[in-house]
């Protein structure tokens, strides 16, 4: 070792020891920042299999293989398989015309966009009563046509299309932003079209953040509860999700079986956390390589 | 023409995505909201004065957003500690935590509930060490702080990370040599630069907690005027078909909503534009 380095090591300690805590509030910050993190994170998430295996193995797996909860399971699946693409959809869609075009009124489509995030759950379930239920503007119309939407599967697609709308265009207007508009520009100057722009220019530049949207707003469409709540009616076997089908059996004083399925529900939740941490690992590419040169080359590749 | 609506562009799909925007927001969030308003212009004023001022109400009112305000208070203090915590230190299981943070924002509120009322039961994991101090948290008021708090603990840390991500370490530096001690440079050089991001997680952890209902109404006790939460007692009457009550609670809530995202949107712009001045 020679001295120019040992200078420059001490150099480098020096300044860390400027900008850093003694060791003594360094770990207090972090046992503080633990003990706050177990009791509100680690001990509900373990919490949560604890109760749902308290009855063992068998107690477990009997919760998920019967009627009501089979039939919650599949329409929670059928709700998610109806709103997740619409979303999705309308995501990509709003993200485009946002990150891509100067328009007039641009700031009240974002404040528009991002409303049902601020509303309560409970009066984005009330706002569909009011519409669809016996006293509302469609109620009278719908009875006569016999057509059900509330307390039935329209009623609870709507109001979870209405909670879960923001989430795949939150993701995607940040990054479409920074990512600019010069290579879809290209694009069309060298003669492409649009169909073929955005599936071999656009789509590839946001795979990432659209798989992460289209599985946090898969999350929040197969748990929403309270949204779900006002406009479902409860009905055991046809309209109960599986929110609703844990709130149930825990007021039944089913703890066992509530837990269970609401393990499902949480491992759901875990999944989404650990693809959104991958996903930001990957989103770290286009952002580091947005000067054009490198742009140009990775095209090439491609 | 001077006024130009929108920006020549050679790029495609503009009339296309902007229509089916204005279209499916129209569809699924315009017209169900504006629903709420009309409803409620129907309500004689003394009427909607009535239903929106019954002690019950007021009751709730208090208990909403004062636990809703204590629980975010709650979060900017630990909210800012673990923050920190994740972007200046190095310590086993870190980057687990970091993506952990997010849990209670993923997780459906019904598992919250349960799960939070299991736990703070008298027989629970933490219950049955406070039920022998005399605290009692499932079913009082204390629950519904613990519900709020577990809610809003994503908000302060994800709107104060990024800051101190970009926290430029030479004007730490510079207060260091400059002779400021480490409490010094902290109060004078840092705290100022994270105090909008601060703000703005806070209002967003109260803001989530003000319309919460599914984490909260199973660790509740939901008793009128002592556990009832406001989006609880809008539930309570759509069950009795009181539409009217209902929709005036709602009125209430999604204005005191409306002001607070627009409190948000104005925190953020500060925000921003401390930061571009730099």
């Amino acid at each position: 070792m020679n001295a120019v380095t040992i200078i420059a090591d001490k150099d480098l300690q020096w300044k860390e020891s400027l900008t850093t805590e003694s060791v003594f509030v360094r770990r207090s910050l972090i046992a503080a920042a633990f003990l706050y993190l177990t009791l509100f994170l680690f001990i509900p998430l373990a919490a949560v299999f604890a109760e749902a295996l308290k009855g063992g193995i068998l107690a477990y797996v009997g919760s998920f293989l019967n009627e009501d909860a089979l039939a919650a399971i599949r329409l929670t699946l059928l709700v998610a398989s109806v709103v997740v693409p619409l979303n999705a959809l309308f995501g990509v869609a709003a993200a485009w015309v946002i990150a891509k075009f100067d328009f007039v009124g641009k700031q009240i489509l974002i404040t528009l966009i991002d409303m049902p995030l601020a509303v309560s759950p409970v009066i984005s379930g009330l706002i569909y009563v009011l519409l669809f239920g016996l006293q509302g503007w469609f109620g009278p119309w719908l009875a006569d046509h016999d057509i059900k939407i509330l307390f039935a599967l329209p009623g609870i697609v709507l109001a979870t299309i209405f909670v879960t709308v923001p989430f795949v265009v939150r993701e995607l207007i940040p990054l479409m932003q920074s990512q600019g508009r010069e290579e879809e520009e290209a694009a069309i100057t060298l003669g492409a079209s649009g169909w073929q722009m955005f599936t071999r220019v656009t789509l590839p530049n946001i795979k990432w953040s659209l798989l992460y949207g289209v599985i946090l707003c898969n999350a929040r469409a197969m748990g929403e509860f309270g949204a779900v709540s006002v406009v479902s009616g409860h009905i055991r076997g046809l309209t109960n999700t599986m929110p609703l089908h844990v709130e149930i059996l825990y007021n039944e004083y089913n703890a066992v079986s509530a837990f269970a399925v609401a393990s499902l529900l949480t491992l759901l939740a875990v999944v989404t956390l650990a693809v959104k941490a991958i996903v930001e690992r990957k989103a770290h590419f286009p952002t580091i390589v947005a000067d054009p040169i490198s742009n140009v080359q990775t095209g090439s590749i491609r | 023409m001077s006024f130009i609506l929108k920006q020549p562009s050679v790029l495609p799909g503009f009339a296309l995505t902007l229509g089916f925007t204005l279209f499916y927001l129209g569809v699924i969030v315009l017209i169900p909201l504006s629903g709420l308003f009309v409803k409620t212009s129907t309500l004689p004023w003394e009427q909607f004065w009535g239903i929106t001022t019954t002690p019950r109400a007021i009751a709730s009112y208090q208990l909403t957003f004062g636990a809703s305000f204590v629980g975010a208070i709650i979060n900017g203090l630990f909210g800012s500690i673990i923050a920190w915590v994740l972007v200046r230190y190095q310590f086993p299981g870190r980057s687990a935590i970091d993506a952990l943070v997010d849990l209670p924002f993923a997780l459906p509120t019904a598992v919250s509930g349960i799960t939070l009322a299991a736990i703070y039961s008298s027989n629970g994991w933490i219950g049955r060490f406070l039920e022998p101090l005399g605290i009692k948290v499932a079913f009082t008021p204390l629950g519904i702080l613990v519900a709020l708090t577990f809610i809003g603990l994503p908000f302060v840390v994800r709107t104060v990370q990024p800051v101190l991500q970009d926290l430029d370490k030479e004007v730490e530096e510079a207060a260091a040599t400059l002779g400021a001690n480490r409490w010094q440079t902290f109060r004078a050089v840092i705290v100022p630069e994270l105090w909008p991001a601060l703000l703005t997680g806070i209002a967003m952890a109260f803001a989530r907690s003000v319309g919460e209902y599914g984490s909260v109404i199973f660790i509740a006790g939901n008793m009128p005027l002592k556990s009832e939460i406001t989006p609880l007692l809008i539930m309570t009457k759509l069950e009795q078909y009181d539409y009217a009550g209902a929709t005036a609670l709602g009125v209430v809530m999604l204005v005191v909503s409306f002001v607070l995202a627009l409190a948000i949107n104005l925190l953020q712009w500060w925000s921003s534009t401390r930061h571009m001045n730099q």
